[in-house]
């Protein structure tokens, strides 16, 4: 292979992003086009949603866990004894607006994004997208449009459960293990907490899902060669997916109303 | 009636076509042969839109369909069955699901009748009491028949079939070809097949047309074909490693 110029990776870059963004277009076009793929759709609500409950639960509650743990330490230094239990809300704010969201997205690309990528790319070897297309489905309405909207109506909903299991986790570390003032912690919280904070999290979630099934769909569908090619796809996947949550992340945080 | 115009593809340098014309009219069957690599399943793949050619035109009964958008394009492809050369048959799928994916959303059937056609045509290539087996569980020659079934399940009116008989016993293969007749003569279809083996490209062809460094060379009759005087035909026909086709 000979080294390519710097200009070349920038057009490669502006490529990629378009096909992402054609893609993206494509399926927003073919949301509510007929035949609705219903089957399927309930299958990658399940794939999605219930079998990614087991690793959100883990994830949220150690880091509910030691989001309580830093936050204890940091009111009992700074401010000190006695100003613990107004570590409730903080914890809650930063759960439900950044950590669980984050979570979640990376998580769920690890998980489903990749899956997405090695299905789709397996087809697209194996000439099966081909044959889906000579038997009358169209491969953007049959496959991408199911997970995409799986992922965004999921994302959301693993998050609130998240959101609960990892406040409940900053709880029982404060109230439980250093013995802070369960009442006051609780009622700090629910003082403090507003809905915006969680639902901004949840906007968050949605377009999260939307970039995970977007780019393992595009991987999955540009996969070329053989076995070779399907992990390849499948690694771009969680790589590219997990960057771009993390950069967009930083931008809804900076856009959406605190 | 299926007219090519002057068509041609290339992947990168490889010019794999490089002006193909061919008519076919309605109810005939035509046999494609060539060297292996010489663009045979590219060129079916053009018929049906899975590929759009560099230039040219192709025309399924005055339409032209290179430049079509996908839905429309669907208008045409239920017209269309095409039996991969890789069977393509969908792995996360029964028999069943695989034979009756084209029926469902080319046609109103019932879910019974939907049923009962899936054993009719699953009989009909000789397979009973599979329906409810996964594709990793068939012998190759099995998963070419399942894709057939699944290919002409939904009675389009053209069918392609890229190497049908490939890895399939003699006995079966010819009751393959007597299946393509009988598809013909029932159905009047019009037929592309894609075969190597001479001896059933003679016994099912109207036609018979040869692709050779990305163009027909030659079409005719089976015995015009037999008796072409041009050597590459013949040395292929008869499958000799000596003559103007290079043995590698
Ligand atoms: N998607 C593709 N990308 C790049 N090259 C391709 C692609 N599909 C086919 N080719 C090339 O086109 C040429 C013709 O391939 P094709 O599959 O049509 O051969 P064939 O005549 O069907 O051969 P066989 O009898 O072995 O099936 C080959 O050189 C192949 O490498
Ligand atoms: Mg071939």
């Amino acid at each position: 292979m000979q080294a390519k110029s710097p200009f070349l990776y920038f057009s490669s870059f502006f490529q990629q992003a378009g096909e992402v963004g054609l893609l993206l277009f494509k399926t927003f076009k073919n949301l509510f086009k007929k035949p609705w793929e219903k089957k399927i759709f309930l299958q990658q609500l399940e794939e999605v949603g219930i079998k990614s409950l087991p690793v959100v639960s883990l994830t949220a509650a150690f880091g509910g866990l030691v989001f309580g743990l830093q936050t204890y330490v940091g009111f009992h230094r700074y401010i000190g004894p006695g100003s613990e239990t107004y570590g409730g809300p903080i914890i809650s704010l930063g759960l439900s607006k950044e950590l669980i969201p984050i979570l979640v997205g990376l998580m769920v690309s690890g998980r489903v994004g990749s899956a997405i990528a090695a299905e789709i790319g397996t087809m697209k070897i194996t000439e099966q997208i081909d044959a889906l297309f000579s038997l009358g489905a169209n491969p953007i309405r049959y496959l991408v449009v199911p997970r995409t909207l799986a992922c965004m109506i999921m994302l959301p909903c693993l998050t609130i459960y998240g959101d609960i299991i990892g406040t409940a986790g900053g709880l029982f570390y404060n109230v439980y293990i250093m013995g802070v003032n369960r009442v006051l912690y609780i009622r700090y919280t629910l003082l403090y907490i507003q809905m915006w904070d969680v639902l901004s999290g949840l906007i968050k979630a949605a377009i999260f899902g939307i970039v995970i099934a977007i780019i393992g769909c595009w991987q999955g569908l540009k996969t070329e060669g053989g076995a070779e090619g399907v992990g390849k796809a499948t690694t771009q996947t969680v790589v590219v997916a997990s960057i771009i949550i993390l950069i967009i992340n930083f931008f809804l945080s900076k856009a959406l109303p605190g | 009636m299926i007219r090519v115009i002057d068509l041609h593809i290339a992947f990168g340098q490889n010019k794999v076509l490089r002006g193909i014309n061919l008519t076919l009219k309605k109810g005939e069957t035509l046999v494609v042969i060539g060297q292996s690599g010489s663009g045979k399943s590219v060129l079916i793949r053009h018929l049906i839109g899975l590929i759009k050619p560099d230039k040219g035109e192709i025309y399924i009964d005055g339409v032209e369909i290179t430049r079509l958008k996908d839905d429309e394009l669907h208008k045409i492809t239920r017209r269309f069955g095409l039996l991969f050369q890789g069977t393509a048959l969908f792995d996360s799928m029964t028999v069943a699901q695989n034979v009756s994916f084209g029926l469902e959303r080319y046609t109103d059937l019932s879910r019974e009748e939907i049923q009962e056609r899936v054993n009719e045509n699953l009989a009909l290539v000789g397979l009973r009491g599979i329906e409810n087996l996964m594709p990793h569980e068939l012998s190759g020659g099995m998963k070419k028949r399942v894709g057939l079934a699944r290919a002409i399940a939904y009675r389009p009116d053209i069918i392609l079939y890229d190497e049908p008989s490939t890895g399939i016993d003699p006995i079966r293969a010819d009751a393959i070809n007597d299946l393509i007749i009988r598809m013909k003569h029932e159905l009047n279809v019009s037929t592309v097949i894609i075969t190597h083996d001479m001896t059933s490209a003679y016994k099912v062809a109207d036609k018979i047309a040869m692709l050779y460094a990305g163009r027909i060379i030659e079409e005719g009759v089976p015995a015009d074909i037999k008796k072409s005087q041009n050597p590459v035909v013949q040395q292929f026909i008869r499958g000799r490693a000596k003559g103007p086709i290079a043995k590698w």
